[in-house]
């Protein structure tokens, strides 16, 4: 309970630094909204009507207490609830960051437990040196290269046609489909963006598996099984992995912020009408109420992360309970 | 550590003094437009009159090579720059917030902990994109972003550091505090601040081109690794090599910046806690 009250305070710190951060930024927002023709009169009854004219304390105490309702405002760049724009774009972010976080620790972990099998071989120190790789690259120029591959490439090397993929958007343009083959077609977009977005995470969960079942393998307790004649696969599942999951679920709930923030790349290469273009539109567009709307869900997102894996660790892991 | 790290460091300093010296030597200048028709889109190794263009030339005509290469002047030093002040500002956060204790504790490590609610790219979009876009904005933002983890780190050292007897017995003898901290609290805590430092750096450049590829960054004329691929974006099925030049320099120093953290990190692993040596 008082971990919980503890995050919501935390949480509403958050928002007040953002709103401090975006009212303190020069610029104008009705700058995009007044035509270059208006009048000065104009021009501030525009502002007036967005509640720019105010003292910044009053705007915040309006926002504040429209917060507190659970009314986010209104976008001055779309004239709708702020909520509304959100709603639409929340769910494809969610989306691709849990299908990709899913895929991140379902490739992730086996491979690191494989590479800890043989660590020191040559398979193992390739599979580093590509995991560093790829961990290293920017999210946006992979995609651009697969792109390059999958599209361009596909058609010029004659591969056969399921391999050439779509570069674009959530949907193919103007299709009528419904059901199952509208699903597939949402599956096909999906493949590039979930897979780079997968990739990534899993060679961070690769290389962090590795190392720590490398660390726990040199353990007593796994020589102490190893003496009394325990079959190597037993203890390999029965000692290794019931030590080495509690991290790696308190990681999984660690990693979603990072995934659903690293979205943003990935939705501005393949426009995708998620979170990320969401948050550069109205960022470029000086479009506060949605930036602090998008904010706030994004904090929303890494608190609750935050608070789950403290409270999961002693769940998974009894040593660690107080 | 320098032996299991000698290959990145040596990819690492050719690469710096490629950033250093081929935009000086060069015969092509890499920010003039010249004669855009003959020249642009040339593949790798293709001939102008300029001369040979290594990686080839961009949409005007620019050579990617030369360009690469000053580009990657920029993303180092807002790397490296970016996260050394931050690591120093985190050491002195982290340090003065242990040792003194009370609110000045409560309100550092509360002021990382809002900070840190927020996913960084999300904290640098609204900051970078709020004001004036360009290099300074982007090396303040990352330092404003990137104190909180060592801070944390060096917290938690001092702390522990804090309740041995050596720093009683300094205490004891006469030490001021300011000084006991640091001359012998703070150089035993400072290993992991290093390390996470040290791995900073490839996350920062990370950070600066992802900045500058969404256009929020480095402005071009001026190129930046992260520009450069935005800037082949058009092109990248006709002349992939605009695009994917600048990337894999940007990989490889990313690389180069892990190996040698991890390096780093193992050798101070390795000497134990107890044996660790100073670090001035």
């Amino acid at each position: 309970m008082q971990r919980l009250a503890g995050a919501l305070a935390l949480f509403w710190l958050v928002l007040t630094l953002t709103f401090v951060l975006v009212r303190l930024a020069p610029g104008d927002p009705a700058a995009f909204l007044v035509p270059p023709t208006a009048t000065a009169e104009e021009a501030a009854r525009i502002r007036g009507a967005l509640g720019l004219e105010e003292p910044v304390l009053t705007q915040y105490a309006r926002w504040a207490s429209g917060m507190l309702q659970g009314d986010l405002g209104t976008s001055f760049a779309q004239g709708r609830p702020v909520a509304a724009v959100l709603r639409e774009a929340l769910p494809v972010s969610a989306g691709l960051g849990a299908a990709s976080l899913l895929l991140t620790f379902l490739v992730g972990v086996p491979l690191g437990l494989a590479q800890a099998a043989r660590a020191g071989g040559r398979t193992d120190r390739a599979i580093t040196v590509l995991a560093t790789a790829v961990y290293a690259a920017p999210t946006y120029w992979l995609a651009l290269a697969l792109v390059a591959v999958f599209t361009y490439g596909a058609a010029t090397w004659g591969l056969p046609a399921t391999m050439r993929l779509p570069a674009f958007g959530l949907h193919t343009p103007g299709a009528t489909v419904t059901g199952v083959a509208a699903l597939l077609d949402v599956l096909r977009h999906s493949i590039l963006p979930v897979g780079i977005l997968a990739a990534v995470g899993a060679a961070g969960i690769a290389r962090y598996t590795r190392a720590s079942a490398v660390e726990i393998g040199g353990e007593d307790f796994i020589r102490t099984a190893h003496a009394k004649g325990a079959a190597p696969r037993a203890v390999r599942y029965h000692h290794l992995l019931r030590n080495l999951l509690p991290p790696l679920i308190v990681l999984f709930a660690l990693s979603l912020p990072g995934v659903v923030a690293g979205s943003v790349f990935v939705e501005s290469v393949f426009a995708w009408p998620g979170m990320g273009r969401v948050m550069l539109a109205a960022i470029a567009g000086r479009d506060y109420p949605v930036v602090l709307g998008a904010t706030a869900i994004y904090a929303a997102i890494v608190i609750a992360s935050n608070l789950t894996a403290e409270l999961l660790l002693p769940v998974v892991d009894p040593r660690r309970s107080r | 550590m320098i032996r299991s790290a000698r290959w990145p460091l040596l990819l690492l300093a050719a690469l710096v003094a490629g950033v250093v010296f081929v935009p000086l030597l060069a015969s092509q200048d890499p920010l003039v437009i010249g004669d855009v028709l003959s020249r642009r889109l040339l593949p790798p190794f293709a001939r102008s009159p300029d001369g040979i263009h290594l990686l080839g030339t961009d949409t005007f005509g620019r050579d990617v090579f030369v360009r690469a290469m000053l580009a990657g002047r920029l993303s180092l030093a807002v790397g490296v720059a970016g996260s050394i002040v931050a690591g120093l500002a985190g050491t002195l956060v982290g340090a003065i917030a242990a040792w003194r204790g009370g609110w000045i504790d409560r309100g550092a490590m509360g002021a990382a902990d809002v900070l840190l609610s927020l996913p960084r790219l999300i904290l640098l979009l609204v900051c970078a994109a709020l004001w004036a876009p360009g290099v300074t904005t982007v090396i303040v933002v990352l330092i404003a972003t990137g104190w909180m983890g060592v801070a944390r780190l060096v917290r938690a050292e001092v702390l522990g550091q804090q309740a041995r007897a050596y720093v009683d017995a300094a205490i004891a003898l006469g030490g001021g505090s300011w000084r006991v901290l640091l001359r012998h609290a703070l150089p035993n805590s400072l290993a992991p601040a290093v390390v996470a430092t040290t791995l900073g750096v490839g996350n920062a450049i990370l950070l600066e081109s992802g900045l500058s590829f969404l256009g929020l960054g480095v402005q071009p004329p001026s190129p930046s690794w992260g520009n450069m691929i935005a800037g082949g974006r058009e092109v990248i099925v006709t002349a992939p090599w605009v695009s994917l030049a600048p990337g894999l320099l940007l990989v490889v120093t990313v690389v180069c910046c892990t190996l040698i953290g991890d390096a780093l990190q193992e050798s101070l692993a390795r000497r134990g806690p107890d044996a660790r040596v100073p670090i001035r």
